[in-house]
């Protein structure tokens, strides 16, 4: 399985997640540039966290203009596994691959922390590896992380098992329903705020992001 | 354009007494230097490289007392950045600046357009930044205008650092009524670099180009060196065009760019440096001095966001995001090229030639034809007079405060809900601790931790200043800032390497002040040659006054350690129930310029102890080689608010307590700010061991215990505290006195 990590101007988490794919999961990966308008050959994406654009305008909206765009918009279309986290999460919403937006935190102010999560749902491609309802702990790192959506999305997103993680016990951003990652209806891009790729190791003290790699990585291939 | 006044005119106005070049200078430059009348440009480009931010003029002569160089010294002061060895061929690159004026006029720029500075001098020397910290020191809390001040500045760092993705892992924050109209704002950055891509803020080569990189030119920032070398006052505490204005995107894609350009193609590269304080003139002065060069710059060609700009602003403006490269000619296209790439401007804007002049054109017209050695090397060195403070005299002869504490539970509850000591989470959890995924230890620690990927190494780093002390003994006090940091270095596992400093005073001119940087920088350099941790980089910050009145002197010091092994990494939180609990060093009665004396008497007084340095390096070596020896579970060093305040915070990650057999101290003795100690852990079996290495310099105090109470008996008093109530009120005081929160 081979795993594109794109690289916006001004991404940062870049560095993290090819680490966590290539040093601690031993995959396939590669960057490419928001420049390229290729992803031929890739059976994954990954859009990592950061400052696309310095989040002017609005987190992720430039990004979502990139050449690279059209190319990740096929793939989610392909059925093959796209994954956002963070200011990923925030492109996807963006360029209209995940419902809802994300807003600017409820405090009005960045925080970095690490918060407790329930797995919601452990059917998805990135989510077998966890145990249904299992609480975690991942890192969250971010100003603009308050999930908002219409009711009906919001119910839509419930009764379709879209919800895969939910904030379970603060909310740290005002998140609606404490949501804090979401799939889309076919359930192949997963968008959410928290960092998994900052929990792989123990020297760092947390582990329980790196089954969400390893769930990808068993269950990621899609035939065209 | 035509130069704003005539030569003529400008001896005759002299409007640059306003840009703090005093007559003297003045006549010394036309009359030694340059045998004419400066021209309007050149004489602002005099003004600003002469001031002390960019010419060090008032404080060279006790900058050089500081040891500078050992083994692992690969680049000392001078340079962006001090370069120190750490094995396998890398190295680490560190400083720290101050953006104290800026801060303290608009603190969300002046903050982020310090982080954002800082961090050019680490990656124009080749190195990627790979964590921040802070130096923080506030007014006191009562004061509405300083919550939001502390609120802004917070939000400046946090918005720099976390959008350009390097993580913010250590600091300090204290807050002091000598700091309400003078905010310190001192930011340190570290790097990490191969050997090889070391590079320097040099251009030479005839005919070699030199290239503009980076944001545009505006008018911001014009004479914020002049700014930062005089004092503030009532009136002009609106001086808003001499603050920057920050883009931290702008500076991801610089840093990048130039990190390419550094490690893939060196060979077409003479020489980069940050256009900081000074702007084009100091870097591109400096450039030339460096390499002894002559060079001639056309400023037509100097990207500009606005119109009409003269050749003193654009020489002048401190627009933020900005390097000048000098490239090897026929390599300008291929350099425009990576730049573009990620979106920038590089523009060659002039060369080096042959001679030694620096020369400017603009409009068509030469607007500066003077040798460079007269902006870099002919800055006349102020002598400076120095006199012993009275306050000092006054305070021998004083009779020594004695507290009496008669319920040291309840004075420990009070210490911390001290903003300076209670817990400063609200404040570092808007920084991204843990971007780069190689954050072992964050905020909240002695030291933040930072893995070096591939190898199993780390490095250690902290920041520490404490005013009061220094403010009462010049030299104790300065002995004392470094003796922090070394054991904060030192409690966290790593050997120290170096520091670097930001030297925050008052006006220099004051023969006292001038007394006070001496004999601090005498203490600090005592301390360094006697820990082996040579100054490697720094900045200077005088002027720190508010209608007159100085703050404390306060030196930061900005100390790394190596890890050179990452099992070694030890915790500052005692969680292993049954562990021993030792106290390294020795006791006294120091209340002097301790939290203890600020609650209890609401201010400051008294003489410091002498310390030991030697007897402090020398155990904390043999501490050292039993952390290594997987001796010790946790140490924490002792700093404001005593054993006491120690204590609770080793707690507070766990669910654990302490029984503390503290009977040969007396009640006040727990919260005694003696300087060079630390408190560790030690599992039972390694008892023996390690007593028999620590001999003396360790004593057993108790035992740490499965529940959550931290109990003690002192001499004539004894506590016992609920560790969850301790903490509640630890977390919260911060977060309530800055009205966040009722």
């Amino acid at each position: 399985m081979k795993i594109a990590v794109i690289v916006f101007p001004g991404s940062n988490c870049d560095v993290d997640i090819y680490e966590a794919l290539a040093t601690v999961c031993h995959a396939d990966v590669q960057y490419v540039s928001h420049r390229e308008r290729s992803l031929a050959g890739f059976d994954a994406v990954m859009l990592p966290g950061g400052f696309s654009y310095g989040d002017y305008l609005r987190a992720g909206a430039l990004a979502r203009f990139t050449n690279i765009m059209p190319a990740i918009i096929q793939m989610a279309n392909e059925g093959k596994p796209v994954f956002g986290t963070c200011n990923g999460f925030q492109i996807l919403t963006e360029a209209g691959l995940l419902p809802g937006a994300l807003k600017h935190n409820n405090s009005q102010q960045f925080i970095c922390k690490t918060v407790p999560l329930e797995v919601v749902n452990n059917q998805t491609l990135f989510t077998t590896k966890y145990q249904a309802r299992e609480r975690i702990a991942l890192p969250i790192a971010h100003a603009d992380g308050c999930y908002v959506a219409s009711k009906e999305t919001l119910n839509q997103l419930e009764q379709n098992h879209q919800v895969v993680f939910r904030y379970a016990a603060e909310n740290p951003n005002g998140s609606l329903r404490n949501i804090a990652g979401i799939t889309n209806r076919r359930g192949n891009v997963l968008g959410m705020m928290p960092h998994p790729e900052r929990a792989v190791e123990a020297l760092l003290g947390n582990t329980a992001g790196r089954r969400l790699f390893e769930s990808l990585l068993a269950n990621g291939t899609v035939k065209a | 354009m035509k130069q704003a006044m005539t030569p003529e005119e400008i001896k005759k106005q002299k409007p640059y007494l306003d840009w703090s070049l005093t007559e003297k200078e003045y006549n010394y430059i036309a009359d030694q230097l340059l045998g004419r009348l400066p021209n309007y440009t050149e004489t602002g480009l005099f003004a600003a490289m002469w001031s002390e931010h960019c010419s060090y003029k008032k404080s060279k002569p006790v900058l050089r007392l500081f040891p500078n160089k050992n083994a692992r010294v690969l680049q000392g002061p001078g340079e962006g950045a001090g370069v120190v060895d750490i094995d396998d061929g890398q190295a680490v690159v560190f400083k720290a600046e101050s953006h104290n004026h800026p801060t303290t006029v608009e603190p969300y720029q002046g903050a982020a357009t310090g982080v954002g500075g800082i961090l050019r001098d680490i990656f124009s020397m080749g190195a990627r930044p790979i964590a921040s910290l802070d130096s923080l020191h506030f007014g006191e809390l009562t004061d509405p205008q300083m919550r939001m001040k502390v609120a802004q500045t917070i939000k400046g760092i946090g918005d720099y650092g976390n959008c350009m993705g390097i993580p913010t892992v250590a600091g300090e924050t204290t807050f002091d009524p000598c700091y309400q109209g003078n905010i310190l704002c001192n930011a340190m950055s570290v790097g990490l670099m191969n050997q090889k891509d070391l590079q320097q803020g040099k251009a030479a080569g005839i005919g070699n180009a030199v290239m503009y990189v980076g944001a545009k030119t505006g008018r911001d920032g014009i004479h914020g060196a002049t700014f930062a070398s005089a004092d503030f006052s009532d009136e002009n505490a609106t001086q808003r065009s001499a603050v920057q204005v920050g883009d931290p995107f702008m500076e991801k894609l610089l840093m990048e760019a130039c990190l390419e350009l550094i490690q893939k193609h060196a060979d077409w590269l003479v020489g980069i440096q940050d256009m900081g304080a000074a702007g084009i003139v100091s870097s591109s002065a400096e450039m030339a001095s460096e390499g002894q060069s002559g060079m001639k710059l056309n400023l037509d060609l100097v990207p500009q966001r606005e119109t009409g700009m003269s050749a003193y602003e654009i020489m002048l403006s401190e627009s933020q995001e900005r390097m000048l490269l000098c490239v090897v000619k026929g390599h300008e296209k291929d350099v425009r090229e990576i730049f573009n790439r990620y979106d920038l401007d590089a523009v060659t804007i002039g060369r080096i030639i042959e001679g030694h002049d620096y020369i400017l054109e603009h409009d068509g017209e030469e607007v500066c034809h003077i040798p460079v050695s007269t902006l870099t090397d002919d800055v006349l060195e102020e002598p400076s007079t120095e006199r012993e403070p009275q306050r000092l005299q006054t305070a021998r002869e004083e009779p020594v405060w004695q507290p009496v504490v008669n319920e040291p539970g309840q004075v420990l509850r009070q210490l911390l809900q001290q903003a300076t000591i209670a817990s400063d989470e609200v404040l570092t959890q808007q920084y991204d601790s843990q971007v780069r995924t190689s954050t072992v230890v964050g905020p909240g620690s002695d030291a933040g931790v930072i893995r070096i990927r591939g190898y199993h190494k780390g490095l250690a780093m902290t920041t520490d200043g404490n005013g009061r002390f220094v403010y009462l003994d010049p030299e104790i006090g300065g002995q004392m800032a470094v003796t922090e940091a070394y054991l904060n270095i030192v409690a966290s596992g790593a050997e120290p390497l170096a520091i670097t400093d930001c030297l925050n005073y008052g006006d220099p001119n004051d023969p006292e002040i001038f007394w006070e940087l001496h004999h601090s920088i005498e203490g600090m350099a005592t301390a360094c040659c006697i820990f082996d941790t040579p100054v490697i980089s720094g900045n200077v910050s005088l002027y720190n006054e508010n209608n007159g009145r100085a703050i404390y002197p306060t030196p930061m010091v900005g100390m790394v350690g190596l890890i050179k092994n990452l099992d070694h990494v030890i915790s500052s939180f005692a969680t292993h129930a049954g562990d021993d609990v030792y106290l390294i060093g020795q006791t006294g009665n120091d209340y002097a310029g301790s939290e203890l004396q600020k609650l209890m008497t609401g201010q400051i007084s008294g003489t410091l102890s002498k310390v030991n340095l030697q007897r402090i390096q020398e155990y904390c070596g043999r501490l050292h080689s039993e952390m290594v020896a997987g001796h010790v579970t946790a140490a924490h060093d002792v700093s404001e608010g005593g054993l006491g305040v120690a204590f609770a915070e080793m707690l507070f990650a766990g669910k654990t307590g302490m029984n503390l057999d503290l009977r040969d101290l007396t009640a006040p003795q727990l919260f005694s700010e003696t300087a060079g100690r630390m408190v560790v852990t030690v599992p039972t079996a390694f008892k023996k061991e390690f007593e028999n290495v620590m001999g003396n310099d360790a004593r057993w105090v108790g035992t740490v215990t499965n529940t959550h109470w931290l109990e003690g008996h002192l001499q004539g008093a004894d506590f016992n505290e609920d560790l969850a109530e301790l903490k509640r009120e630890y977390k919260e005081a911060l977060p309530c006195q800055l009205k966040l929160k009722d």
